[in-house]
């Protein structure tokens, strides 16, 4: 088995390393992609289908907006939010601590931070593919106007970025599934009700507003909206900003706690 | 006289005040196999975690391949090949997957891998079930693609934590004779094992490691006959007790209770043998020393649960 083995290898460099770690990831899902995508995609379809007729037919417009368009735009981004979560807790958890993928991966060249990026990547992708799935619906409803909603698919994969590394730093102090319930119902729903999706901030207190601006989704949404509705968002720069940088504190955060998990 | 594979000087990892690993030195040379034997919580685990470079050691330093470690671990684990004490193959793939999963890690190229993993799969005696999942495998199986996905890198240091453990005999021979076909090619091999009699016919050199020390180091036959008399004899039955205090203990001044029983080290056996032929209710057994023994001198028999 001795072999000339610098034909061999090649060893990937620092800034590519996450990269087999997210190949990984889509070679299974390319297995499951059907029952996969129904997952992420057929909920927040629903969603979208019931309450676009059924609360839209007693809402009629938002503003100047029908509701089905301020109901797509919004779900394109809690879809985005949903998928991402649920990827970098229960799943990466599953690989973490039960299948043991993450240890078996460490032994490469690859160490905890090269997979906890993938990670992050991996899951920011799944979001790119549900989000973009409710565009495509959204799309045939009529309910997508202009050009500019192609650039709605970039803002998903940064959100989805941005709530996979949040997701993380969850994943890296669990010590059960039990434990992603406290993040689900602290964490992820109530930033489905209160960032925007369903019905304008506006509407709520002015406690509760101040909340919402300070939650990531409230920034998706604020950039989504406006580019799948045919408009240019207000202070894009600020909302790509708390994205981003919710997204990159999360990420240190959680490749600091994995690293001493795993690691010790 | 290549320089050694693995050299560490007075390593050693503290867990909450209380050292794991003690000040360990080692030099690994290359293409020897080299056996660590302790009973659990001896640190052995701890060691080889520190040897791949998985967690930074408390004070002392290691280099592996010339690297040091952890800094350049990376690089350093690019060149070894680990096969860890259990499986965590990847269940959602078949075992062709499997394999050009783990060598995406390593970057290998793809035009290289086609032929490289057809050559381990037959060296692995698994070319029939390429495309087979997992749950299809037996856990000989299972180990034994364990042990090719840690050579799809072609290491030059193989590292494995109890390879054989919870395998049958048929399946346990065919990785004995696998890691011994490795060696003569010139891959070192770093082993840990419960089982003596593998670290007797695999291990050029056995080191036994408690509580954090290395205890002893040297090739296993060289260590039985340095440590225990060539001839063992364990006794068992009724009316034992009696029969030690009154004969044995004189023909046999180095023994052992061992459960029941007792054992018995001697150089000369036949005084022994003779006054065991009058006694009908006792049953024996008359074996060489062998590297058990050793361990067991040098450890203690009691039980370690940790």
């Amino acid at each position: 088995m001795a072999e000339s083995t610098t034909t061999l290898r090649r060893i990937p460099h620092r800034t590519a390393r996450w990269l087999p770690v997210w190949r990984r990831n889509l070679r299974v899902w390319s297995k499951l992609a059907l029952p996969s995508l129904i997952g992420n995609f057929g909920e927040p379809l629903l969603y979208l289908l019931a309450l676009g007729y059924g609360l839209g037919a007693l809402v009629g417009r938002i503003g100047d907006m029908p509701y089905m368009f301020f109901l797509a735009s919004g779900i394109f981004c809690s879809s985005a939010m949903m998928t991402a979560s649920f990827e970098a807790t229960y799943s990466a958890y599953s690989r973490m601590a039960v299948q043991k993928t993450w240890e078996a991966i460490v032994t490469t060249p690859l160490d905890v931070f090269d997979v906890v990026v993938g990670e992050v990547m991996w899951a920011a992708t799944k979001s790119l593919f549900s989000a973009s799935a409710i565009l495509i619906v959204a799309w045939a409803l009529g309910a997508v106007s202009g050009g500019y909603a192609v650039l709605a698919v970039p803002v998903a994969l940064l959100s989805g970025f941005c709530f996979a590394s949040m997701a993380m730093v969850v994943t890296a102090l669990a010590r059960s599934y039990d434990f992603f319930l406290y993040y689900t119902t602290l964490g992820v729903t109530p930033m489905l009700l209160i960032c925007g999706v369903f019905f304008p901030i506006g509407q709520m207190p002015a406690g509760v507003q101040t909340l919402a601006w300070a939650l990531p989704l409230t920034h998706s949404v604020a950039l989504a909206r406006p580019l799948i509705t045919g408009a240019a968002p207000e202070n894009a720069l600020l909302h790509l900003a708390v994205l981003a940088l919710f997204g990159l504190v999360a990420l240190s955060v959680a490749a600091t706690l994995l690293k001493r998990r795993l690691d010790a | 006289m290549s320089a050694p594979v693995v050299v560490s000087r007075a390593l050693t990892k503290v867990y909450a005040g209380a050292p794991v690993v003690d000040r360990v030195d080692v030099n690994i040379d290359r293409g020897e196999c080299w056996g660590l034997l302790g009973p659990n919580g001896a640190g052995k685990t701890t060691f080889l975690r520190m040897l791949v470079g998985r967690t930074p050691p408390t004070s002392g330093e290691i280099r592996v391949l010339g690297y040091p470690v952890p800094q350049q671990a990376s690089a350093m684990r690019a060149r070894i090949g680990v096969v860890p004490q259990l499986d965590n193959l990847d269940p959602d793939f078949t075992v062709n997957e499997n394999l050009r999963t783990y060598a995406g890690y390593f970057g290998i190229h793809h035009s290289r891998l086609r032929a490289r993993i057809r050559e381990l799969l037959e060296f692995a005696a698994l070319s029939h079930k390429a495309d087979a999942y997992l749950s299809t495998l037996s856990g000989g199986m299972l180990r034994r693609l364990s042990l090719i996905r840690a050579l799809v890198n072609a290491p030059e240091l193989l590292v494995l934590d109890e390879p054989t453990t919870g395998l049958d005999p048929q399946a346990r021979q065919l990785i004995w004779q696998r890691l011994r076909s490795l060696r003569s090619e010139g891959i070192t091999q770093i082993l840990t094992t419960h089982y003596m009699e593998e670290a007797e016919r695999l291990c050029d050199r056995v080191t036994i490691m408690d509580h954090g020390r290395l205890l002893e180091s040297g090739h296993p036959r060289a260590l039985v006959s340095e440590h225990i008399e060539p001839h063992v004899i364990e006794v068992h039955g009724e009316g034992l007790q009696r029969w030690h205090k009154e004969t044995a203990a004189r023909l046999a001044p180095r023994h052992e209770t061992a459960g029941d029983g007792f054992l018995y080290y001697l150089n000369d056996e036949r005084p022994l043998l003779e006054a065991l032929s009058g006694q009908e209710r006792l049953s024996f057994l008359h074996r060489p020393a062998n590297l058990e023994d050793v361990f067991l001198k040098l450890t203690g028999r009691e039980l370690r649960d940790g």
